[in-house]
């Protein structure tokens, strides 16, 4: 019996760096040992010291793996489609199908991804809030990476004035829930991804409740009230928060980690209500979305990952018109009231009382 | 005429400030603290102080100014000593998202 044989990365020096080859055998142990005597030494790269099928090496035929199947025993057919995957790194059970190996073969060839950090990625999951300017290339990045589970907070819908920058979005989507169309293309780009939708406003009373199962929370939220109650529900429940916001040609990030400061670190108070404006009313550019959001999403690998330096005590200023990437130093306060030595928030508190203003709902969309 | 013990600093600002300055992004100032180089900058753009400060003449605590990137709240605020060649940031709090 013929089959084909899908080589993984790793392996094709053994193959004369081929993705696949042909093989004969009526069982899978059959083609295994048709491989080695094909390429010599293939063998040794896939069985223990017992002469089994390592513990670390996967095989799938026709994309199931044969510990559903019969085995090293399964019969195969003419024309069958056999994998041979390793997995790397202890306490793995996140399976890659050869579907994955493929669709994140730009990842897996990186020393400091490799299959182990592809792992990571797809066991992780973040939350977003807000599906627009910002919200939008940050879950497109993170839904190509692969990253597990991804939450989306808006509950507003798609409105024409946001096709300019909002990418999640087309212009058959107008009058659609902002997360449903989310949803809808970010399953579209990787179906492996699972897309948990909020279609509420982020509250006092259900920010605890929406954050909490996430492992990293990013903003994209468009007024002063939501980024205060995120970064403050954030810490206290202790998960890293990616930041970022843009207006008019600027841009900022920074990334927020409990006991190295936080929002208010930086800000202590908001603007009166006026001062600062808002997208709707003073635009923004919409390809800088792009620039802090796909800040945001790199931020948000590196955190999984663990590789690389955090913009944790940094904050990245971004001027699009003269092209200068400057970055400053932030603190943790010590002073500060809720991450600082003696804080004094333990709750949440009402926001739009502290900046003095409503958070903006459906006629002034939640998406700028 | 400026005394040579003045030194000349640059001053930076986001955006939203930049309809005080004439659109600039970066202007030259003289002063001898912050707080005198934000003085500077009002003498010639009327209206810049009142972004930074309140009534009670304290800074405002949505706007944050960094002297050679590091926060001036650390340094000693308004107060500061500058120097030639420093570079001041002035950035009010970003809301935008979306």
């Amino acid at each position: 019996m013929s089959v084909n044989v899908y080589i993984p990365t790793p392996f094709r020096h053994l193959v004369g760096n081929r993705a696949s080859v042909q093989a004969d055998g009526a069982t899978v142990r059959d083609v295994l040992r048709n491989l080695d005597t094909q390429f010599p030494g293939f063998n040794a790269q896939i069985v223990d010291g017992s002469g089994q099928l390592a513990r670390h090496i996967n095989v799938y035929v026709n994309q199931v793996e044969i510990e559903h199947l019969q085995g090293e025993a399964t019969p195969l057919a003419a024309g069958d489609e056999v994998a041979v995957i390793p997995a790397l790194a202890g306490g793995a059970t996140v399976p890659l199908t050869p579907e994955m190996v493929e669709r994140y073969s730009r990842h897996l060839i990186m020393p400091q991804v490799g299959s182990s950090g592809q792992r990571k990625i797809i066991s992780s999951s973040v939350l977003i809030i807000g599906a627009g300017g910002l919200g939008s290339p940050v879950a497109l990045y993170l839904a190509l990476a692969g990253v597990g589970k991804i939450g989306i907070v808006d509950f507003d819908v798609v409105d024409r004035s946001n096709l300019q920058r909002q990418i999640l979005h087309v212009t058959e989507s107008i009058g659609i829930p902002k997360v449903e169309s989310a949803r809808q293309r970010l399953v579209s780009h990787n179906p492996n991804i699972d897309v948990v939708t909020h279609e509420e406003p982020i509250t006092s009373e259900n920010a605890f409740r929406i954050i909490e199962p996430y492992d990293y929370v990013v903003n994209g939220a468009d007024n002063f009230a939501t980024r205060y109650l995120v970064n403050d529900a954030s810490y206290l429940l202790k998960k890293p928060l990616i930041d970022g916001s843009i207006l008019m040609f600027d841009g900022q990030a920074t990334t927020y980690v409990p006991g190295k400061g936080c929002y208010r670190c930086l800000y202590p108070a908001p603007p009166p209500p006026g001062m600062v404006p808002s997208c709707a009313e003073a635009g923004v550019l919409g390809a800088m979305c792009a620039t802090i959001g796909s800040i945001q999403a790199t931020e948000v690998l590196k955190l999984i990952l663990g590789v690389g330096e955090p913009l944790v005590n940094r904050l990245l200023l971004y001027d699009a018109l003269s092209l200068e990437f400057r970055v400053v130093k932030v603190r943790r306060d010590p002073s500060c009231p809720l991450c600082g030595d003696h804080p004094t928030i333990h709750e949440l508190i009402d926001y739009e009382q502290f900046c003095g203003s409503p958070i903006p709902h459906a006629e002034a969309p939640f998406g700028g | 005429m400026t005394s040579p013990a003045v030194p000349s600093i640059q001053v930076r600002v986001t955006a939203v400030l930049q309809k005080l300055t004439g659109g600039q992004k970066a202007i030259q100032a003289s002063g001898a603290t912050v707080a005198a180089v934000i003085d500077d900058v009002d003498a010639r753009h009327p209206g810049f102080k009142k972004q930074m400060y309140n009534e009670e003449g304290k800074l405002h605590r949505y706007v944050n100014i960094y002297l050679n990137d590091e926060d001036i709240r650390y340094t000693g605020g308004p107060d500061t000593p500058v120097k030639p060649g420093d570079v001041l940031d002035i950035l009010p709090a970003l809301a935008g998202g979306a």
